[in-house]
């Protein structure tokens, strides 16, 4: 067998974050390479240097020992390498077969041709032992028929490196093993696979090698998956780091203020229930797509729940949309701050002004002098960096954007702080601030529910650990008793549901 | 953390905007100066009282309506249908005068407001693109004008109503006046109500705002009420003008209202407007019209001039709001 792809000495550097740093590993033709890690280890950001979407800044990648500019998504295309996404980029209104052949459509004098078009798509599903109309429309297939499609676009355009970005999260079980015989038949004819996936069996009985990273590092490299134990493997993505920016200091909780019973709705999968108290910082960890951020926008009446039960300081509250929420006392920090939390050209003072004075009961005419005093003093409380309070947000850092989203929230006297991702984006000393900032608040007797996906993070500033997956509560923890392995445990998919 | 490292972060960001936004703010008024100088020099008889007093009342139409199409636009909307309101309610109010011989203005002006209102609980409620909402509602409430006239002009009787178009205070008519109270109400609801600032948050950033407790449904509505509102007033006022309700009078008229927000500094994309811009972008396109005609140009090639100041304005909106247009930043990065 001969290398097919190799990575050498990659690194990829973002603001403020090492993405990727120093990341060798091979996979050989006919090789299935599993690549595994937790959220943030740097996997997508490997995928899309092999897609073209983003450069490498050390190291290169070699494919049959030649480097390799990925300069653009058609020159990785063009080197032979094609990428099966979560999201299929796919165009659900044309049929399969146009689909198949986008962009290489047989063509005579000009006109398509539409029965070399259909041939073609024919072919190749069958190569993929797949009964599909090549004239279905593809927005009409099932999940799993569309990846197949994908699969067959990888195939007509001869892709001779396919990655698979977590292709079975959402396919049945009966699709699941479909793309597994699919995936080692493509093995078979020489092709070399990177097979990206949080799911233990999947990966054990399919692939030949494995390749774990973790903090945008190399954490594991076994050329035989044979040799590896899940508890092995568990610890090398889990890993131990020690770090202390968190500042913990236990605190007395104080009675239950928001209790959680059965709730549903869009994006959980069981009745989620749960208890915050007074005082307390309740983290909330899972996988992405695990259904925190689901959570939070139905607490906040932001998406509307349809079961179970709210209840706030002991009593039972519906709330229809934010305003009802931010009534009651409750507060959002969203995770995307550019979409859902700044108002990018107004002023630092007026994006921490928008909640308070949309309060009920405020004057309709601005308090000018109210606000600009408000302001001043959160800029300066929170060390807030700006050259002024007029400045527009925009072009503050993510920190400095993040304490002014905090600061809306604390000038509207909320008792109740949902935090999504709270940290995300932002360099690592204002991230120390914000950790000592929620410590504040919770040794005022705030309650403060937190979403994060880092799992240091999460270990460092909760008392209470919930651990979500697929959209349903899969454990909760002390802080005494949660480590690294039982939380990733109840959080990978399929050994979470083994461990219940 | 020390001033140096403030300073590091917050200076290649800080500088630019602040420079762009004196652009922004200047611009407009450069032009318009720049304009009216040109026009005083060049055009004979531009920059005499007669002249400038018709100028002013030419363009009390456009203006009326431009303080709040200035409050859709800020909104991230659009309202394409304050042409039509305009000939409606003008045909409204001729009718009901002619017809049962007092002047009912209170309620006349209520024909504008409800389309306006139905406009909005389309766009906020229904979540249609205000584009299309309005498109449709331009073409039912034109129809609306037709069928209420029957097709014909509705002249009016009544000569005491003539005096709301050509009576005179101060030495101005009263259209006049009605368009500086609407920039004077409208310039102080923009500036110094939580309204008008809810309604820069949600044209600039609609999600958010809902998120941090804007009440975003009942804003977009009250904001395309009050379009429909002042539409409506217009069309009152240029029925009195002209003593009689058109059907078909003022087409196109939403497109020269659009044009002078957007000269005026509005954005397009939402979140960014001012009122003196506003009044600054109607003066430009009235100057222009006004010395098109004295100059005698023929009609059609000032439907091509409209055309180019249109086109300019938006092109002129793109590189202001651009994120850091290359060829404009001075210097490169520091």
């Amino acid at each position: 067998m001969s290398v097919r792809i190799e990575f050498a000495g990659v690194g990829k550097r973002f603001p403020g974050v090492k993405a990727l740093d120093d990341v060798s590993f091979a996979v050989q033709a006919g090789e299935i390479r599993a690549l595994m890690g937790e959220n943030g280890a740097g996997k997508s950001t490997l995928l899309k240097i092999l897609a073209g979407e983003h450069r490498p800044d050390a190291g290169e990648v070699r494919i049959d020992g030649q480097p390799v500019t990925l300069g653009s998504p058609r020159a990785s295309a063009a080197a032979g390498v094609a990428i099966i996404h979560q999201e299929l980029h796919l165009a659900p209104d044309m049929t399969v077969a146009e689909n198949l052949t986008l962009g290489i459509m047989p063509s005579r004098a000009g006109f398509l041709d539409r029965k070399a078009m259909r041939d073609r798509a024919r072919a190749v599903l069958a190569r993929l032992g797949e009964p599909i109309d090549p004239d279905a429309r593809l927005g009409d297939l099932s999940i799993g028929k569309r990846q197949m499609v994908e699969i067959g676009k990888a195939l007509l355009r001869d892709a001779r490196i396919i990655a698979f970005d977590e292709p079975t999260s959402s396919l049945s079980s009966r699709e699941t093993e479909t793309l597994l015989a699919v995936i080692r038949d493509l093995k078979s004819e020489g092709r070399a696979i990177l097979y990206v996936s949080h799911r233990m069996e999947e990966v054990f009985r399919l692939c030949d090698s494995l390749t774990v990273l973790r903090d945008g590092r190399l954490a594991g490299d076994h050329p035989k998956l044979s040799d590896v134990t899940e508890d092995a493997l568990i610890g090398e993505m889990a890993g131990r780091r020690i770090e202390d920016v968190y500042g913990y200091t236990s605190r007395p909780l104080g009675e239950p203020v928001v209790e959680v019973e059965g709730l549903t709705g869009k994006g959980l999968s069981a009745p989620v229930s749960f208890t915050a108290h007074r005082g307390e910082i309740l983290g909330f960890f899972g996988l992405i797509g695990a259904g925190r951020t689901d959570l939070l926008k139905l607490l906040f009446g932001a998406t509307r729940r349809t079961g179970g039960r709210i209840v706030i300081r002991g009593q039972a509250c519906d709330f229809g949309d934010p305003r009802q929420a931010i009534a009651g006392g409750l507060a959002l920090l969203p995770e995307d701050r550019k979409d859902e939390a700044i108002v990018p050209l107004a002023s630092v003072r007026e994006n921490i002004a928008l909640a308070w004075r949309n309060l009920n009961g405020r004057s309709a005419v601005v308090a000018a002098a109210t606000e600009a005093a408000a302001a001043r003093d959160h800029i300066a409380s929170l060390r807030i960096k700006t050259a002024s309070a007029e400045t527009a947000i925009a072009s503050l850092s993510g920190g400095n954007q993040q304490k002014a989203i905090l600061a809306r929230w604390l000038s509207a006297d909320a008792d109740i702080f949902l935090m999504d991702e709270p940290t995300r984006g932002i360099d690592i000393g204002a991230r120390s601030e914000i950790y000592a900032l929620m410590h504040r608040l919770a040794q005022a007797g705030k309650t403060l529910i937190v979403v994060s996906s880092d799992m240091p993070e999460v270990m460092g500033v909760s008392d209470r650990i919930v651990v979500m997956r697929e959209g349903a509560v899969a454990g909760v923890f002390d802080r005494a008793e949660a480590s690294p392995e039982i939380l990733l445990r109840h959080a990978l998919p399929d050994v979470g549901r083994r461990a219940i | 953390m020390t001033q140096a490292a403030v300073e590091k972060t917050d200076s290649p960001s800080g500088a630019r905007p602040r420079l762009s936004r004196l652009i922004g703010a200047a611009g407009p008024m450069l032009v318009l100066l720049a304009l009216l100088a040109l026009l005083a020099a060049f055009v004979p008889d531009f920059a005499g009282v007669r002249n400038v007093r018709g100028l002013i009342l030419s363009v009390s139409l456009v203006g009326m309506i431009a303080t709040t199409m200035m409050l859709v636009l800020a909104l991230r909307e659009v309202d394409l249908s304050v042409g039509s309101i305009v000939a409606l309610s003008g045909v409204v109010a001729a009718t009901v005068i002619a017809g049962s011989g007092s002047v009912w203005l209170g309620v006349l002006a209520g024909a504008g407001l409800a389309v306006g209102v139905f406009n909005g609980v389309v766009v906020a409620k229904l979540k249609v693109n205000s584009l299309i909402a309005t498109l449709a509602t331009m073409e039912i409430v034109r129809g609306l004008a037709f069928l209420t006239s029957q097709g014909e002009a509705v002249s009016i009787p009544q000569e005491q109503f003539y005096a709301l178009g050509s009576g005179e205070l101060l030495g101005l008519n009263w259209p006049v006046w009605i368009m500086v109270a609407c920039f004077v109400v409208f310039g102080l609801v923009l500036n110094f109500t939580v309204f008008g600032k809810n309604v820069l948050a949600i044209g600039g950033n609609p999600e958010a705002a809902r998120l941090a407790g804007v009440p975003v449904t009942r804003v977009r509505i009250i904001v395309f009420a009050l379009q429909g509102l002042v539409a409506g007033l217009a069309g009152i006022v240029l029925a009195a003008r002209i003593t009689s309700g058109q059907p078909n009078t003022s087409l196109g008229l939403e497109l020269a209202v659009i044009s002078a927000c957007v000269l005026g500094g509005v954005s397009l994309s939402g979140g960014v407007a001012s009122i003196l811009g506003v009044l600054i972008g109607v003066l430009i396109m009235g100057a222009a019209q006004n010395a098109l005609n004295l100059l005698d140009v023929p009609t059609f090639y000032q439907y091509v001039v409209r055309g180019g100041i249109l086109l300019l304005a938006v092109i002129a909106d793109r590189l202001r709001h651009s994120a850091t247009p290359g060829w404009l930043s001075f210097g490169g990065r520091r």
